[in-house]
């Protein structure tokens, strides 16, 4: 943006306006460093009291009574994300192909808006759904399939953007190429489209896994909680995720229960930043890839 | 795709007799059928959420009446006594009284409120990020507000239980009360730092990178040349900006509001977390607690399932299919807003 650099009106320094001017972009850009000063704060006070709790021991052991270890709500943590992952995966990139590929218009148009308006859903209602109609009334109980579930409605959203901008941007000259050849349809997503789609995708999976890792109220009444290591069990076993951790614990009267919710949280913060440090190399990837290709 | 359509057409005529072709076009039409149930799935998730909500709210919508929305009172009567209350045919606890005014009013309060922080502010974060951060430094904070939206909302939650409401309460809340008590709900107690004015500034917190993401994107999406014509007209750079660009990406900016309240209202752990979880109450300042409808239904399920007769959950259901219909109506407004800006604009639904 050549803004930026342009200098004020000839008369500058002189007209009131200008002052004006000046003083409001001031304004604005302190806005800028009181914002992102606070949130870095945010982010050095849970690292500066995570990192001193995170002890190797919290890793191996569970979590019981008022403290413990972490190592069961890590290992529910991951299996939630990747059970739910899976499940997106199959019906996301199913519903981008199908946009894409396959829908008329107004099926890309109606996909699209119903895709925005499921993110749009406060994850307390998915998660008050899926207990009653899948804990209670289905009576699956606590389990490792209600947590993923939630999990999966959860992250779709952003898995199914992700996989239609990729998807579309695959330039029409490789798949008219593809068809001239007598590709089938099959033929053109599998060998065309998926790999040059392929780190678009992996952004967008990135994004919401990161996503996923810190949902905590979809959780709450589907996973239940557990001390215990998570079961295999897909209904009657309640599964332990990070983020109960930081919720419940920080309120007990006990330093230990509180040094194990920050020991969560700053591990919690760790995951998200590197699924978005991953996340923007792929980003990096495709661009360096479109530039040498052009 | 017309490319699909004409492959699976031309197969149908020229290929029809071959038996491997057959297969061929029929593993395509497995194919379409496949990703359209999958297309499906998003559908039958809103529309199966709502209707299963609705459906299993029912009794207490037909119990309750009109009193869910006036009385301020949630109170899941007396689990003790024998008998049951009957109303409308459906019968709950005696003495129970399900007014959801409280939690209803907090959502919306709160969001509002979040909102007048949260809106000048992250447009003037947009503005200097557009405007006055040097191009190298650009991707930088990119990351930086991408990184800040994805901080998951439990570790905001901590953040504000353990340095926020602290300080509300032993800082900021007396020091608000005894200087400017004077001035509307700013005076009174400032109560135990949980309230308000916590959930606000977190929520605040919270919906500023989404904004000031999606105001970034709008103002650089739009051409250049209005903000010059602006400056050639002789107006000052902050005149051009506000006068001329931002009214020009009037549409692109609202919808983002209108998403960010979507947000904020539908916000469940950081709210749940400093909200002070007020019951049967109205707060009377902005340090007073609040309860939001998100919030409620966490805090408020365990005691609704000692109900033997089911009508406090079936009342905590009938508050989530209000937070779901106010959220589905504000997106839906937001995402017809941004596909007619698209639309003038002719950048096409993307």
């Amino acid at each position: 943006m050549t803004a930026a650099n342009m200098s004020e009106p000839l008369h500058a320094g002189t007209a009131p306006s200008t002052y004006i001017s000046r003083g409001w972009w001031g304004l604005s850009v302190a806005c800028l460093v009181a914002v992102i000063g606070l949130l870095f704060s945010i982010f050095a006070f849970v690292i500066a009291r995570g990192l001193p709790a995170l002890k190797p021991s919290i890793f191996v052991t569970t979590t019981h009574g008022i403290a413990g270890g972490l190592a069961n709500a890590i290992v529910g943590t991951i299996l939630l994300v990747v059970i739910g992952l899976v499940l997106v995966i199959i019906v996301g990139l199913g519903t981008a192909v199908w946009t894409v590929e396959f829908a008329p218009k107004w099926g890309k148009r109606v996909i699209r808006f119903m895709v925005d308006v499921l993110a749009g859903v406060p994850s307390i209602v998915v998660g008050y759904f899926l207990y009653v109609a899948l804990v209670q009334e289905a009576g699956w109980g606590f389990s490792l399939i209600a947590g993923s579930l939630a999990l999966a409605i959860f992250m779709l959203p952003y898995v199914v953007r992700a996989a239609d901008v990729a998807l579309t941007n695959v330039p029409r000259t490789m798949r008219e190429g593809a068809v001239a050849l007598g590709a089938r349809p099959a033929m053109v997503v599998a060998s065309i489209d998926f790999p040059y789609a392929l780190p678009g995708i992996l952004t967008g999976l990135l994004v919401a896994s990161g996503i996923g890792l810190g949902e905590t109220a979809p959780l709450i009444y589907t996973a239940g909680w557990s001390n215990y290591m998570p079961t295999l069990a897909p209904t009657h076993s309640p599964v332990g995720y990070l983020t109960y951790v930081v919720w419940t614990y920080i309120s007990q009267p006990f330093e230990e229960s509180h040094q194990l919710a920050y020991a969560a949280a700053a591990l919690l913060m760790i995951f998200v930043f590197l699924t978005n440090l991953l996340a923007r190399s792929f980003v990096e990837y495709r661009l360096n890839r479109g530039r040498t290709s052009r | 795709m017309a490319a699909a359509n004409m492959a699976v057409g031309s197969g149908d005529t020229a290929k029809a007799v071959s038996p491997a072709a057959l297969q061929r076009i029929k593993a395509q039409l497995a194919l379409r059928i496949l990703t359209g149930f999958a297309a499906l799935v998003s559908f039958a998730i809103i529309f199966l959420m709502l209707f299963f909500l609705i459906a299993y709210a029912y009794p207490a919508i037909r119990f309750n009446g009109l009193q869910f929305l006036t009385s301020p009172i949630w109170n899941i009567g007396n689990q003790y006594g024998s008998g049951v209350t009957t109303r409308n045919g459906f019968s709950g606890p005696p003495g129970a009284s399900f007014g959801a005014l409280v939690f209803i009013f907090g959502s919306v309060l709160s969001a509002v409120c979040t909102m007048v922080v949260a809106v000048p502010l992250s447009i003037m974060v947009a503005l200097s990020l557009v405007y006055r951060v040097p191009r190298q430094f650009r991707p930088l904070t990119n990351a930086l507000v991408e990184l800040m939206a994805g901080i998951p909302s439990v570790v905001y939650g901590l953040w504000g239980l353990v340095v926020l409401v602290p300080w509300i309460a032993g800082a900021f809340g007396p020091w608000v009360t005894g200087h400017l008590g004077f001035i509307p709900f700013l005076g009174g107690s400032s109560g135990s730092g949980n309230g308000l004015l916590a959930s606000v500034f977190i929520l605040s917190l919270m919906v500023i990178p989404i904004m000031v993401a999606t105001t970034r994107d709008v103002i650089l999406a739009q051409s250049n040349a209005i903000f010059e014509a602006s400056m050639a007209l002789g107006s000052s750079s902050w005149q051009a900006m506000t006068r001329a660009v931002l009214p020009s990406v009037r549409a692109g900016v609202v919808a983002s509001v209108l998403l960010a309240f979507g947000r904020a209202i539908g916000e469940t752990m950081a709210v749940l977390m400093v909200c002070g979880a007020a019951i049967n109450t109205f707060p009377q300042n902005i340090f007073s607690p609040i309860n939001t409808i998100a919030a409620v239904i966490v805090s408020q399920l365990e005691s609704a399932l000692t109900d033997s007769t089911g009508m406090a959950q079936r009342s905590l259901a009938e508050i989530a299919v209000v937070l779901f219909l106010i959220t589905l109506l504000i997106n839906i407004i937001a995402r017809s807003i941004m596909r007619g800006a698209d639309r003038r604009e002719g950048r096409g639904a993307a």
